[in-house]
């Protein structure tokens, strides 16, 4: 158990003094800034980003660990006290949640929510130290061809599982890999592409300004263009705690939830959307009191809230061991890796296995303040949610330009975040999903250059990229990722004039309205 | 794509999106055109610098086109909802206007007048955008964060935040 030993290792690392601070900020900054209603998980890192541009790699990733659960413990607690979430792997907690707040049960809602997070967040973080050696050996033999082939996969995962168009999803996709394009192409000659010539991009695009621009602007923009005239609900809440009654309901839907999310979170073609679905589908079907479904089910929320936390740690799996993000925040987070000069891949853990692991261990540790800090502070967050609209987005904006402009202390890059933040406001008015285009942007270059040492290897015969048993697997599940879709749509059509009404069909029309939002 | 066409503004709107397809379009021909222009002599193999513009290119132009089919045939992209969004009204080009203004107000200036005024104006800017009207409230918060924030960056983070006109008071 060569994981167990490098985890205690991980331990002494994040629990000096010094370090445990840095985790219990970004807690707190994580769950202050993602309780705030329009803030995903994405936004939160990509706007605490610039906060750790002068750390050390090992602090810097302390911090990470606690902004990630933080930021998404925060969106539950927001799609339970407001009505509509923020973040599509939220849509299932704000359905019974917030009618649970509404029938005054609010503050079981935020407690099974925060418990069942820790409880799924220990338990994946579990399987995350467990499963990452043994993934990494596997993935270390893997050659250029299969990473270029996982690479594909991701890529068509992110645009045809996630979205309602596929055509959107693909072109959104295009506009991302065109924005990695752009600069200094280093692994072939040298040349400044799609610079137009402006010496500032010649060294890319920093991630700071497109996460930023694309999640923090876009959004804000977005919003500005569309505010809700007249307040927004929110129902109070007195604390979170939670009676005998509701462990009793609640204990196994968490362990079932952790089940379903963590191996969906794990295999790159995740995102937690449509595990929380199936939790959902599945809590309904196992529950003695069916009827409560709709209406605020204690399960409808215990349920989908832990496979949310456990396949945000799934997810974690393919980031650390392959490097290939499966969601917007684990996009933003592997930018971040890459900006310390840090390739993820399968050498990660062997190259950087102190900074891995700390960040493995804080993982636990972040989740543990969380639960601390949760339960007695809920109703302080709750607060959070009458900050006045226009101080909230004024807000976004400053932060998103003082984050922007100290990446290179460059008013220039005020003048991209600008562009890219009209780019993020018209892509979310014309359904063009911002994922594909935050993972095309970060992971085409990486795609690009092995894609072109597969061809060196094999002298440039379009062989070379299927002759390994692994890539022609990875293709083959690429095409049943497109074909399928078609299929099952083409049957269930043919079904429908039947019209048995099973109870599932409650569910399915949620998914293409949320398919287009952030993202977790 | 289950819009029903009542209003004449939801037909506007639907043909506004074949500038989507136009962007699409011009990113690709620009993608194509800038790798085509590339002289690529020190890669091996059949992978060279061209390549990857090359091929996004053609992918954002197939999409351009398919694009257009799709919204021939009565496809519309599906706007984001979220907290906050009332999709009920169409986009607030005004308030867009006044947040992009104060914006770029903050870009020209930060450099000249420093952070902690232009950024005060930006904050300032953007609430008013956004229907604030507590003048008082919303200059003292504008002065309070970005002067705070100059320090919190300055002495927390070790980033020099441009001090402009300040220098020596700050």
């Amino acid at each position: 158990m060569d994981g167990i030993n490098a985890l205690i290792d991980g331990f002494g690392t994040a629990l000096t003094p010094v370090n445990l601070l840095y985790a219990v900020i970004g807690v707190v900054l994580g769950t202050a800034i993602g309780v705030l209603p329009g803030i995903g998980p994405a936004m939160t890192i990509a706007l605490l980003l610039p906060l750790t541009l002068r750390l050390e790699a090992t602090q810097a990733f302390i911090m990470f660990a606690g902004i990630y659960y933080g930021g998404m413990y925060g969106g539950s607690t927001t799609s339970i006290l407001l009505n509509t979430p923020g973040e599509s792997a939220s849509v299932i907690t704000a359905i019974e949640g917030n009618k649970m707040a509404k029938r005054g049960r609010g503050a079981a809602a935020l407690a099974t929510a925060a418990i069942g997070s820790f409880i799924a967040g220990t338990i994946g973080t579990l399987g995350l130290a467990l499963l990452a050696p043994e993934i990494v050996k596997l993935a270390i033999k893997l050659g250029a061809p299969d990473k270029f082939a996982i690479m594909l996969l991701a890529f068509i995962a992110v645009t045809t599982v996630l979205g309602s168009s596929k055509i959107r999803g693909l072109a959104s996709l295009g506009i991302g890999l065109l924005i990695g394009t752009i600069g200094i192409d280093r692994s072939a000659g040298g040349q400044q592409r799609l610079t137009l010539g402006i010496p500032q991009l010649a060294d890319g695009i920093d991630v700071v300004v497109v996460a930023v621009g694309l999640f923090a602007v876009g959004e804000a923009l977005w919003v500005a263009a569309h505010l809700r005239r007249g307040h927004a609900e929110v129902v109070k809440v007195d604390g979170a705690r939670m009676g005998r009654e509701d462990w009793r309901r609640s204990w196994k839907p968490w362990l079932r939830g952790t089940a379903i999310g963590f191996p969906f979170g794990a295999i790159p073609a995740g995102g937690a959307e449509i595990p929380t679905f199936l939790s959902y589908a599945l809590e309904r079907k196992l529950s003695k009191h069916p009827e409560e479904f709709g209406h605020g089910a204690i399960e409808g929320v215990a349920g989908p809230e832990a496979t949310n936390n456990a396949s945000a740690a799934g997810g974690l799996v393919p980031l650390l061991t392959l490097g290939i993000p499966t969601t917007a925040t684990a996009a933003v987070m592997l930018g971040a890796f890459q900006s310390y000069g840090i390739d993820p891949g399968p050498r990660l853990l062997s190259d950087h296995a102190d900074l891995v692991w700390a960040l493995i261990a804080s993982l636990f540790i972040g989740n543990t303040i969380l639960l601390a800090l949760n339960l007695p502070l809920a109703t302080v967050w709750a607060k959070l949610l009458n900050i006045p609209r226009p101080y909230l987005y004024s807000g976004i904006l400053f932060f998103a330009s003082i984050g922007a402009y100290a990446t290179n202390t460059s008013a220039f890059d005020l003048w991209l975040l600008l562009i890219i933040g009209i780019l993020g406001f018209f892509m979310r008015r014309y359904g063009l999903p911002v994922v594909p285009a935050i993972i095309g942007i970060i992971l085409g270059p990486v795609a690009e250059y092995q894609l072109r040492q597969a061809l060196q290897i094999s002298d440039g015969q379009l062989s070379g990229l299927v002759n390994t048993p692994f890539s022609v697997t990875v293709y083959v599940i690429a095409v049943i990722l497109v074909v399928a879709p078609v299929v099952i749509d083409r049957i269930r059509s043919s079904r429908a004039g039947d019209g048995d009404g099973d109870g599932t069909h409650h569910v399915p029309h949620l998914t293409p309205q949320s398919a287009n939002q952030e993202g977790q | 794509m289950s819009s029903t066409p009542t209003a004449t503004a939801t037909q506007k709107e639907g043909r506004s999106e074949y500038g989507v397809a136009l962007l699409l379009l011009v990113l690709g021909g620009w993608a194509i055109v800038d790798g085509l222009s590339l002289t690529d002599t020190a890669s091996r193999g059949p992978v060279s610098a061209k390549t990857m513009p090359i091929v996004v290119g053609v992918l954002l132009v197939a999409m351009a086109v398919l694009l257009v089919i799709d919204l021939a045939r009565g496809g519309r992209g599906e706007a984001e909802g979220g907290e906050d969004v009332d999709l009920s009204h169409g986009s607030d080009w005004r308030t867009i206007g006044l947040l992009v203004g104060a914006f770029v107000a903050n870009a020209l200036l930060i450099e000249r007048v420093g952070w902690p005024i232009s950024g005060a104006i930006l904050f300032f800017g953007t609430t008013f955008a956004l229907g604030a009207r507590h003048y008082v409230r919303m200059a003292l918060i504008s002065i309070l964060l970005s002067v705070g924030s100059w320090y919190l960056f300055f002495l927390g983070l070790d980033i020099k935040l441009p001090v402009g006109l300040l220098k020596g008071i700050l």
